[in-house]
């Protein structure tokens, strides 16, 4: 495996090794020197066009937990000068001599484009509204944490804005690679177009997943709900009326948690917006692993670059590559 | 100029197919018979001799975006795809919509390797806000008017346009269907590809509400309007319609509608993007009807060159557009032809005489007769080529075609009785 552009990349195999080696690695992490020396003397690039500290400081630890050396530019600084072609700058990286360009940017597509210039290995760590492969493979690391390696029947609930959702994407794809039954809830205009002239709740022909407009009507048969954030922005594109009644309808109360079964997850891939998708008091629910899915990112970032990096790692090539 | 005779073709135009030489003297064609003589021969053994292909649709980028291309290069490249003439789009830089630039663009047509016919805008500045000087520019021999790249988006705009266009004999109003508010921030056809890869999508409404407009303005006026570049199955069917009620609508369609969908934006790469999008099977399907069945006028290339570093860029940024000159008649004739969906003499309707028509250009499109100027192209049917974007004529390489086989090639195109393409290669 040369790259992770999305989830394709990987396929049900490949995404089970993933989560299998970061299993080894989560250890690695807890350890009092939580280090190896698997990717000494390679060089991990980030490169975020747009900000992101979080996902970038977990791909930073991964690679250096692995005793990689890295590099980061990221968008602001003077090291991304708007002007500079995309192609120029990969080129004049690559030139430096590294291994491999974890890529963030805000046009979907940029990390292929990207794995078509360079001979490095490309992680999409988000490009648009496309995909964010890392955060779905963490997302499934911590359900198999959770709940054991078997997704079969596993009832995942994404609620929000699935319309820009990278995370969604790359959710729907590796979760129900894995076997779990998808639905996607949400108001017709936060759908894709393809999905939001479905009468929900029902299947989509096009998508492995089920879409229903009504959050209520979906919880009591909810195994994990995932609440995506709402972006502040949507609301003047006239997608909703107002935040207000997207939360009235929409929004993650202690009302609807109670709809939830007892031993039900709540996931949300940060960082939220207390009061918008999920009440303040909601967001504390004992059933939330948010935390937990942050501390597992480092853990399967390592998995991803040691796949891609690291000699001798055999991977299962599944979907199109 | 020495006599030449083109020999050992097929002459092929609107009057039907015959075996015949063609003597040209002087510029125009002097005898069309077999067993003709002269002191200069150009093989056409094996070939069709048609009327030179006219192109309603061609962005030459002079002036303003001479690095993309200018007059002299895309007209080579129209030469090498067998067009004799082409109406240059008026979104340069300054538009067309003064005399001065008019003016401009003739004379650098002047030596180019086919007739420049000039377009104008239909509102100042392309601004969609006043009219442009459609009688002025008329004056001039403009014939076709066009926002091109932007719709004329006021109806009651579009209405006045069409209305005082009717005092104008000939005038054609060109209407490039988006609406902006329904298009407002795509950049690829809206749909199943366009939710999976993430890039925010234009439906096929946005054309097909612009083209229902403007058809009622044309029963309100009495005006005629012709329809750019039609990519989906609804406006196909709008224009069917009309045409049934005896509307005066026409309708052009751009091969990359008619061969290629929106499923080659999976890599990215915006050499796929175009405005109106590639759209889906069922589109292309309803677009080559439309061909097939007289309810589009004409092919028309849509040439739209950008230079490599504009289409380099991330696919939201980068610029829509494709080249079309080069490729247009083996992509009909592969395509269309070959296939049975269209024999050979209804092809060189929709790209010869059928668009000469329109354009107001009496002197291209053929007959090949006595007496009239010698505007022709040879094809060879059977050539097979593929598409490298570094051998094109033109000064851009965004052709979505490279590495594609196709089928029938242009061997010589005259302009004015002179070649300008000669084996394969320009000569100007």
């Amino acid at each position: 495996m040369r790259h992770l552009l999305g989830i394709d990349d990987l396929g049900p195999e490949g995404i089970t090794d993933v989560l299998g080696l970061a299993e080894s690695f989560l250890e690695v992490t807890r350890r009092d020197i939580p280090k190896v020396p698997a990717l000494r003397g390679k060089t991990v690039v980030s490169m975020f066009y747009e900000d992101s500290t979080r996902t970038r400081l977990s791909f930073e630890t991964a690679a250096k937990r692995l005793s990689a050396d890295t590099m980061t530019f990221s968008a602001g600084s003077s090291s991304l000068r708007k002007g500079e072609s995309l192609l120029d700058t990969v080129r004049t990286v690559e030139a430096m001599g590294i291994d491999a360009i974890v890529v963030r940017h805000r046009s979907s597509g940029v990390p292929q484009r990207i794995s078509g210039w360079i001979d490095a290995s490309v992680v999409n760590a988000g490009d648009g509204w496309h995909e964010h492969p890392t955060q779905a493979l963490l997302d499934a690391f911590t359900l198999r944490r959770r709940r054991g390696p078997s997704f079969a029947g596993m009832r995942v609930t994404i609620v929000g804005d699935i319309k820009h959702s990278r995370v969604a994407r790359s959710n729907v794809k590796a979760l129900a690679a894995l076997g779990a039954e998808m639905t996607l809830v949400g108001p017709p205009t936060l759908m894709p177009p393809d999905l939001a002239r479905i009468s929900g709740p029902s299947r989509s022909a096009s998508w492995p997943v089920t879409v229903s407009y009504d959050l209520d009507e979906v919880l009591p048969t909810t195994d994990v709900l995932y609440v995506l954030r709402i972006q502040m922005e949507r609301q003047s594109e006239a997608l909703f009326p107002s935040l207000r009644e997207y939360a009235a309808r929409y929004g993650i109360t202690c009302e609807r948690l109670a709809r939830l079964p007892a031993d039900a997850l709540v996931m949300h891939p940060g960082p939220t917006n207390r009061g918008v998708e999920i009440a303040a008091d909601a967001a504390d629910d004992p059933r939330s692993v948010i935390n937990e899915q942050v501390s597992n990112g480092v853990a399967v970032r390592m998995a991803v670059l040691y796949q891609l990096l690291g000699t001798g790692g055999q991977v299962a090539l599944g979907g199109a590559a | 100029m020495t006599d030449l005779v083109v020999k050992g073709g097929t002459v092929l135009d609107a009057g039907g197919e015959r075996r015949a030489d063609v003597l040209v003297r002087d510029g125009v064609v002097a005898e069309v018979a077999e067993g003709l003589d002269a002191g200069r021969t150009l093989d056409a053994a094996g070939c069709i001799v048609a009327p030179g292909l006219v192109d309603l649709h061609a962005h030459l980028r002079e002036p303003g975006m001479e690095d993309a291309e200018d007059i002299s290069t895309g007209a080579r490249a129209a030469a090498l795809g067998g067009y004799t003439a082409v109406v240059a789009m008026p979104n340069t830089d300054p538009p067309i919509d003064t005399a001065a630039v008019v003016q401009q663009i003739v004379r650098a047509g002047r030596d180019a390797a086919c007739h420049v016919a000039v377009s104008g805008c239909i509102t100042k500045g392309r601004r969609g806000a006043e009219l442009a000087p459609l009688g002025e520019l008329f004056d001039l021999g403009v014939r076709i008017f066009t926002d091109d790249g932007t719709c004329v988006a006021d109806a009651g705009l579009m209405r006045r346009a069409l209305e005082y266009a009717r005092a104008l004999p000939g005038a054609v109003l060109a209407q490039h269907c988006e609406d902006p508010a329904l298009a407002r921030g795509g950049h690829m056809n809206e749909g199943t590809w366009s939710s999976w890869l993430g890039i925010p999508g234009m439906p096929a409404e946005a054309e097909s509400v612009v083209v229902a407009r403007d058809i009622a303005l044309v029963g309100l006026t009495g005006g005629r309007v012709h329809f750019l570049h039609l990519s989906s199955a609804a406006s196909v069917e709008l224009v069917r319609a009309a045409k049934a009620r005896g509307l005066a609508v026409t309708a052009e369609a751009a091969p990359h509608h008619f061969t290629l969908t929106d499923s080659l934006c999976c890599s990215y790469d915006p050499v796929f993007k175009v405005n109106p999008p590639l759209r889906t099977d069922r589109d292309v399907e309803a677009v080559k009807e439309g061909l097939a069945d007289g309810t589009i006028d004409a092919i028309a290339t849509d040439h739209a060159p950008h230079p490599p570093q504009e289409k380099e860029r991330p696919f939201d940024e980068a610029p829509p557009g494709m080249l079309g000159l080069e490729t247009a008649l083996a992509l009909t004739l592969s395509e269309l032809v070959v296939p049975g969906l269209l024999d050979m003499a209804r092809a060189l309707a929709l790209l010869s005489w059928q668009p000469a028509r329109l354009a107001g250009l009496s002197g291209h499109g053929g007959p090949v007769a006595p007496g009239r100027p010698a505007h022709l192209c040879v094809i060879d049917p059977e050539a097979v080529w593929e598409v490298d974007p570094t051998r094109l004529a033109s000064r851009s390489r965004n052709t979505p075609y490279a590495g594609r086989k196709l089928t029938g090639r242009v061997r010589h195109t005259l302009l004015g009785g002179e070649p300008v393409v000669l084996d394969g290669k320009a000569q100007r």
